[in-house]
């Protein structure tokens, strides 16, 4: 079969514009190297939506940030992903940091970011009272919020699959040969024809322009080094709270997450391995220092997982959106550093329109459906929908993960539905199992054992997130 | 809504003794909830042997210590529900306690208690809580959970293991490894001592030649898919990685016995209130917690090394609830018990004035030799015992007297004295 | 002549214990505080025993495996031959707590028994 567009790269911002494509009467792919979406800096940012008062005015960084923060409402209800508009402060320490909080304010209303406000110390305080004493004071911006990345990507995939459209992974792309009418896409032995490419590829969308012929900008992985704390500390404060940023990024934060969780960091090194993503002992000290400095009460042995993402760097300094060079049935959307996360939905839309651009035809499906049915939160359930879902289907009567409340019946959805779970850490991130402050001592054995019961595989090639990561060894008996 | 007299969250080791005893003392209407398929708790998958040495004077393997009080439990007809989570437990204005629990059976629902028994056990403590740099592979499994993957699903976890940590399951975990055909590299203790028994590091570790490196930690991980080996290094007395220290092993299997902590959530929810260094509640001698008619026992209430002591404790927790359901209360004024010098911790946190004899648990802060355990109430000292040995990684167990007892009018004190002091 | 240290596991009290051996005879016991610890020396120099516990194959059981162990303690250096041996038997369930499995476990004259109850059932 040959699709009229396939996008490369599984991640928030190829999945919203797979999302994007299924709206029309197209044939479209997406092809995702790992054994899931959500694999690369989808899965470990920061998990925020920015206000967009950081990138500079006219640049693409500015006009999606603000774009997309606008879009984020409607996009995470219709996908059913959590979001929540908690607002950002970022807190100024010296008379230095007053001065750049002011530049930012001035910066944010020229990008058209709107309710932006000075606080001074006391009024930052009686917001939140766990941050600093130290603080000159603030500047506040209501419309930041968070959101759960991973969620969005996967809630995204599902939405367009659920629409018609197809995901292929376990195909990394190796070589973009255009064939005049198509392009022909090879990974390994396997090979996939589309008309259309879209270029998503997170910190290897380099190497894809350069495969098809574009050697326009390079991609630096950059890292950024986390610390998540259990929901004890999830309550320390409402507000994301930033430090005034510097070169490398918007500095260390410390915020709530949708989940209730406190999420540090991230630190920013430049790196030359692009899946290095290796947490360092130096990195984790920085993020304790420096969240420490913003919030001090933060107490780091309520730590429950420490992770590092990689940002993709664009040596253009801003996103790269638009066709290659060269090849103008290939669209960019390469450099997605943040605020990629809070851009995707509004790249998404700019993306469609470079490649109606470019000649694909866009006609409405008629059939298109916004709205992806909630995943059943047995947690978040009140008692009479508890005691109804349990009723039902006994499997929502099952807890597998203890710490977090899922059931057996949310394992299987996720293994069900649009995008599939086929691993451990896949059904961790559709369903939290796994998550809580045990991290799956519990319930990892009950997950391997289901999955291999869903996928009719033996359970020693259950695998942790797809290809060698193999949870068990063998049979011992 | 159905009601209960007695309701008994957790269907180990402690939830069955406390049924047992809350039965011998009359109590015939009450419940026991477990959310796994048997009772038995953590025992089901501990088929190791030395247990029941104090109370049977016989070793036994995990799940035949479970059966002797699981075939009693069915011999006395006293009703269990698996499979059966509890999700939350209040406390209503009038003292009445609401369980709110689910299961594939009888689906979601909420049960009534005149009183509760909290036997939930504990959990281990996870990678996440340690820090460790490096990256996520597979192969890095809490010992407990390796544990259940060989004993009750008859799975290997790897082939080439390190374990962090010294505690029981650790060792015990080596042992079952190497006897599966894995080869153990080396047992990790960040500490100078093994929170092991010693028994378990000469039968577990010596027996098969696995090296017990104390005064190591695991510094990194590596390995993208599944773990291809850890960095380990020295620790100095600050208990941080010596520079210089570090050395590579080559394994795909990092196995955590790194500490266990009581699950308290539900503890939490009802408002009971918890020890910060025990990570379980606050209780009186007869193991009611500071909400009238909650009771706590076995490692709910604070980590035992031996579950024939959380079988005694239990006890004591069931025969008082009966003792609260038949009186409506418990009465008298209480003192705290607190640990003084060399103790890290004292249970019970707090005495009733005319208290029934009973025993003080407790554990040491460091390994001492040839010390002196002394009890104090106001100053005075009410009792004291010479004590040859006490590591952190064993309890201790001092009962006190009736005699010893009446002098009790103020708060107590436990600590250890040095001999010749 | 030749010394072997030992640590005494008789009571937590965990003795340091120097054994002095000749042509595999205990000639001397030192550094323990009791006379068991001086018993628990001597047979641990001379003819170590262990209590073995595995699992046992079940076939159509609720669970895959039953914990097991030897009725009575198997000389050490046997171990890794009864492992073997176990590794390869399996049973029906049900299967009973105390029940043998395997009279004579890779001829030490030790049974095994079953260490817990499993029902029939279907497991995944």
């Amino acid at each position: 079969m040959r699709y009229d567009a396939a996008v490369i790269g599984g991640g928030v911002t190829g999945g919203m514009i797979l999302r994007e494509l299924s709206r029309y009467r197209l044939k479209t792919v997406l092809l995702e190297k790992a054994e899931d979406v959500a694999m690369g800096a989808s899965k470990a940012n920061s998990a925020i939506v920015h206000a967009g008062f950081d990138a500079a005015p006219g640049t693409n960084k500015a006009r999606f940030n603000v774009e997309g923060n606008a879009l984020m409402e409607q996009t995470a209800r219709e996908l059913s992903v959590p979001f929540i508009r908690n607002g950002s402060l970022v807190l100024a320490f010296t008379d230095e940091d007053l001065e750049t909080v002011r530049e930012l304010r001035s910066r944010g209303e020229q990008n058209g970011v709107p309710g932006l406000a000075l606080l001074s110390p006391e009024e930052v305080l009686e917001r939140e009272p766990a941050v600093s004493r130290e603080i000159k004071g603030a500047l506040w911006a209501p419309t930041g919020g968070i959101v759960c990345p991973y969620e969005l990507t996967i809630g995204a995939v599902g939405n367009a699959m659920d629409n018609g459209a197809r995901l292929r992974t376990g195909f990394a792309v190796e070589e973009i040969r255009d064939m005049g009418e198509y392009f022909l896409l090879r990974a390994g032995e396997e090979t996939v024809e589309a008309r259309f490419i879209v270029n998503a590829a997170g910190v290897h969308a380099d190497e894809i322009a350069r495969m098809a012929g574009d050697g326009s900008f390079t991609i630096t992985p950059r890292r950024g080094e986390y610390e998540l704390l259990d929901k004890s500390m999830g309550g320390l404060v409402r507000s994301t709270i930033f430090q005034p940023p510097t070169q490398m990024g918007k500095g260390v934060l410390v915020t709530p997450t949708v989940d209730g969780n406190l999420l540090t960091g991230p630190t920013s090194e430049n790196i030359a391995d692009k899946e290095d993503t290796a947490a360092t002992a130096a990195g984790l000290e920085t993020v304790q220092r420096l969240a420490r400095k913003s919030v001090p009460g933060i107490d780091f042995r309520m730590t429950i997982t420490s992770f590092a993402g990689l940002r993709a760097c664009s040596s253009t300094h801003d996103f790269v959106i638009g066709p290659a060079k060269g090849a103008p049935r290939l669209i960019h959307a390469a450099g997605i550093e943040s605020p990629g996360l809070t851009s995707a939905p509004a790249i998404a839309k700019a993306v469609v329109k470079h490649l109606e651009k470019a000649g694909l035809v866009l006609e409405e499906n008629p059939d298109f459906d916004p709205i992806r049915r909630p995943f059943p939160k047995f947690r978040e359930m009140d008692d009479e929908e508890r005691a109804a879902l349990a009723a039902a289907d006994p499997r929502f009567g099952r807890i597998v993960c203890r710490c977090e409340g899922i059931t057996e019946g949310e394992v299987l959805e996720a293994i069900r539905r649009n995008p599939p779970a086929r691993s451990v850490d896949a059904v961790k991130r559709r369903t939290r199992a796994g998550m809580g402050r045990c991290q799956g001592g519990f319930c990892g054995p009950q997950v391997v054992e289901l999955l291999a019961r869903e996928l009719g595989i033996p359970m020693d090639e259950v695998t942790k997130s797809g290809g060698k990561s193999r949870m068990l060894a063998g049979k011992n008996r | 809504m159905k009601d209960f007299d007695l309701v008994i969250i957790g269907g180990g080791p402690a939830g069955m003794a406390a049924a047992l005893a809350a039965q011998e003392q009359g109590v015939r209407d009450l419940l026991i909830l477990d959310r796994e398929p048997q009772l038995g708790g953590i025992l089901e998958q501990c088929i190791h042997n030395g247990f029941g040495l104090h109370r049977f004077q016989e070793e036994l393997t995990g799940p035949e210590y479970a059966a002797r009080f699981a075939s009693r439990v069915e011999q006395e007809k006293i009703p269990y529900r698996l499979d059966t989570m509890v999700l939350d437990l209040s406390v209503c204005p009038d003292g009445g306690k609401i369980v709110t629990a689910v299961s594939p059976s009888e689906g979601y629902r909420k049960i009534r208690a005149r009183a509760v028994v909290l036997a939930m056990g504990c959990r281990e403590r996870p990678r996440g809580a340690l820090n460790i740099a490096g990256t996520r592979p597979a192969g890095i499994y809490t010992a407990g959970a390796a544990q259940k993957f060989v004993n009750m699903k008859g799975m290997l976890p790897g082939k080439r293991a390190v374990i962090l940590g010294s505690g029981d399951i650790g060792l015990i975990m080596a042992r079952r490894m190497t006897l599966e055909g894995a080869k153990v590299e080396a047992v990790c203790e960040l500490m100078p001592y093994s929170g092991g028994l010693t028994r378990n590091i000469v039968q577990c570790l010596e027996d098969f030649g696995i090296p017990l490196l104390l005064s190591h930690t695991v510094v990194n991980i590596r390995g993208r898919e599944r773990l291809t080996g850890v960095t380990i290094a020295a620790v100095g007395p600050d208990r941080k990685p010596i520079p210089g220290t570090e050395r590579d092993i080559p394994c795909d299997t990092l196995l955590l016995s790194v500490g266990l902590i009581p699950e308290n959530e539900l503890s939490k929810s009802a408002g009971v209130q918890l020890d910060p260094v025990t990570g379980g509640a606050v209780v009186d001698e007869c193991r009611q917690t500071s909400v009238p008619g909650v009771f706590a026992c076995g490692n709910v209430l604070h980590v035992h090394d031996l579950v024939d002591f959380v079988s005694e404790e239990a006890e004591i927790a069931g025969k008082q609830a009966a003792a609260y359901l038949q009186k409506g209360g418990m009465d008298g004024e209480t003192f705290p018990v607190s640990a003084g010098e060399g103790v890290r911790y004292v249970v019970p946190q707090r005495i009733r004035r005319g208290a029934e004899p009973f025993s003080l648990y407790f554990r040491v802060r460091d390994v001492a030799k040839n010390a002196r355990i002394v009890v104090e109430c106001n100053g005075k000292q009410i009792a004291s015992r010479k004590k040859r040995r006490a590591a952190p990684g064993e309890m201790e167990n001092f009962p006190l007297t009736a005699a010893q007892l009446a002098g009790v009018d103020g708060p107590v004190t436990v600590r250890l004295e040095k001999e010749g002091e | 002549m030749e010394k072997r240290n030992l640590t005494c596991i008789v009571c937590p009290m965990g003795c340091a214990l120097e054994v002095t051996l000749e042509g595999g005879k205990v000639l001397s016991v030192t550094g323990n505080t009791c006379p068991r610890g001086e018993q628990y020396a001597r047979e641990e120099c001379t003819h170590p025993t262990r209590v073995l516990t595995t699992t046992v194959r079940v076939e159509g059981g609720e669970r895959p495996v039953v914990p097991v162990k030897t009725a009575a303690p198997i000389p050490k250096e046997r171990l890794f031959d009864a492992m073997e041996e176990a590794r390869s038997l399996s049973v029906r369930a049900p299967v009973r707590i105390g029940e043998i499995i395997k009279e004579d476990l890779c001829g030490t004259g030790i049974p095994l028994k079953a260490a817990a109850d499993i029902g029939k059932g279907r497991n995944i």
